[in-house]
């Protein structure tokens, strides 16, 4: 059988999650991100007028793009898919200049400069995954509303998910083709 | 309604430290390299049309500026990096896909470019200072760097044609990635437009030419004036098909450029500083010169210089405002 590279995505199902933010919290720890940044944020939706209301909540974060315009624009390469990957997008510290054309290209606003001068944001917990174990912000999730694997593998928890339930992502019409789906 | 709200930090606004993209310097830096730019074509041009006589300032005296402004705008671009020490990794690659990386190389290029139109003009343009130069070189490793000096100097002006007919492609090529830069990225829908490559282009050879205007006199003045003039009006019908291009463009981006044209606080901005005082004005003013009433001569070109600087700096901010605004939307 052909070796595919792995297409990791992260499935948020928006009927479970509270907005705990314990999520947030657990990314600040695992990852040691400075003051003032923040790797994952939450975003409550409201859409309606009272008493007609709904509300979403979302667990936000790097989408991962397959497509991602933040590795097309950086001009030292520094933004880069991780080996073996379809769509991990990390930052080689080394090569970063801080020239912020990522930050400026991504329609998510999802990267930040850290005090050392160089550019950062999610990782799905790139050093974890390694090891075989979940993104921090999935292990602590109290709701267990966040999932992550490989839909290259049709096998996988997130793809039966993304099968059997209803989901989307944000901003597809930007045409980043973004990894992170919310089961609505 | 729809209402989007934070719950967990995420910016306290998009001029947080660490959330923060570009400031003045890169919209400095895009000035400095549109007037390069103008420079370098007007020069090149000028010395094919072999006019050092009637206009020794445009064809052999304003290139010698070239390389200054591009240090100085390379200069701004430095001050913006967050990671200085990374600096070389500019130049250890080439990423196909990266304006920035194409820019680079392409200010790489510009150096040699604009050293070789400097000494294939330098002898006619600056006599006196060329005289006094070799006096001194003269008297250094027996008049080796001296002849090492008349040697590159008469290859260069053997040249000339040659190193012409290189320098407009680069110099297009600089005024044209000046906006493109911007125009690459369709996460600020303000920027995405590939008509930003011939308005930054169209505009730093404008500015070009009003810096020429700043140093000639007479007759010279009058010819790149008339030429500036053009530029101008060709200025304006580009900035209107910006406009219907957004307009037109779909949602994200007639929202966008409703900055510019809805009345938001920035709409005046955008047209008193840049549209009114860096296009109209001058045009007017130099209609008004026409009909023979006297205005300062500095007046003009200063204008157009002010409204480049403020059409890089405003469309910069403005995709930042937008920014801005949509976390602002989502926080009340």
């Amino acid at each position: 059988m052909k070796t595919e590279n792995k297409k990791y995505a992260m499935v948020i199902d928006t009927k479970l999650c509270v907005g705990c933010g314990a999520c947030v919290a657990a990314c600040k720890t695992e990852n040691n991100v400075p003051d003032g940044r923040s790797r994952v944020w939450v975003a409550e939706e409201v859409s309606g007028t009272f008493p007609d209301i709904s509300m979403e909540i979302r667990s936000e974060r790097c989408n991962h793009c397959s497509s991602a315009p933040c590795v097309d624009s950086c001009p030292t390469g520094a933004s880069h898919y991780k080996k073996g990957t379809v769509n991990l997008v990390m930052v080689n510290e080394n090569r970063c200049t801080g020239c912020k054309a990522c930050m400026a290209a991504c329609p998510y606003d999802a990267r930040f400069t850290v005090p050392e001068g160089y550019v950062s944001k999610c990782t799905f917990c790139s050093h974890r995954i390694e090891k075989g174990d979940s993104p921090a912000c999935m292990a602590v999730c109290p709701a267990k509303a966040i999932h992550f694997g490989d839909i290259n593998n049709r096998e996988s928890d997130v793809s039966r998910l993304l099968r059997s339930r209803k989901s989307k992502t944000l901003l597809p019409e930007n045409g980043t083709e973004p990894n992170v789906y919310y089961l609505v | 309604m729809n209402e989007i709200t934070y719950t967990t930090q995420k910016m306290a606004g998009s001029y947080a430290e660490g959330w923060h993209i570009w400031g003045w310097e890169v919209p400095i830096y895009l000035f400095l390299g549109g007037i390069t730019a103008g420079i370098i074509i007007i020069a090149a041009l000028m010395m094919l049309k072999k006019r050092g006589k009637d206009f020794p300032v445009s064809t052999n005296r304003v290139i010698l500026w070239a390389p200054v402004f591009l240090s100085l705008g390379m200069g701004a671009l430095f001050l913006d990096l967050t990671n200085k020490l990374n600096v070389l990794s500019f130049y250890m690659t080439f990423e196909m896909t990266s304006v920035m990386s194409w820019g680079s190389w392409i200010l790489l290029i510009i150096y040699p470019v604009s050293i070789l139109m400097i000494l294939s003009t330098f002898r006619e343009g600056y006599s006196e200072l060329y005289v006094k130069i070799s006096k001194k070189l003269e008297t250094i490793m027996d008049g080796k760097v001296l002849k090492l000096l008349e040697y590159m100097i008469s290859f260069s002006e053997k040249n000339r044609d040659v190193i012409a007919k290189t320098a407009i492609p680069s110099g297009i090529a600089l005024g044209i990635y000046t906006g493109i830069l911007l125009s690459a990225f369709n996460a600020r829908p303000l920027w995405n437009s590939a008509i930003l490559g011939p308005l930054f282009l169209v505009s730093g050879i404008s500015t070009g030419a009003a810096f020429i205007i700043l140093l000639s006199e007479k007759d010279e003045r009058h010819f790149i004036s008339g030429i500036d003039v053009k530029l101008i009006m060709t200025e304006l019908f580009i900035l209107v098909l910006y406009f219907i291009g957004q307009i037109t463009g779909g949602a994200s981006k007639s929202e966008a450029i409703n900055i510019f044209l809805g009345g938001d606080l920035f709409t005046p901005v955008f047209w008193i500083f840049f549209v009114f005082a860096g296009l109209i004005l001058p045009l007017f003013l130099d209609w008004q010169e026409s009909r023979g009433i006297e205005i300062h001569p500095k007046l003009q070109p200063l204008l157009v210089l002010f409204g480049g600087v403020m059409l890089r700096i405003i469309l910069v901010k403005a995709a930042f405002i937008l920014r801005d605004t949509s976390i602002h939307k989502m926080l009340y």
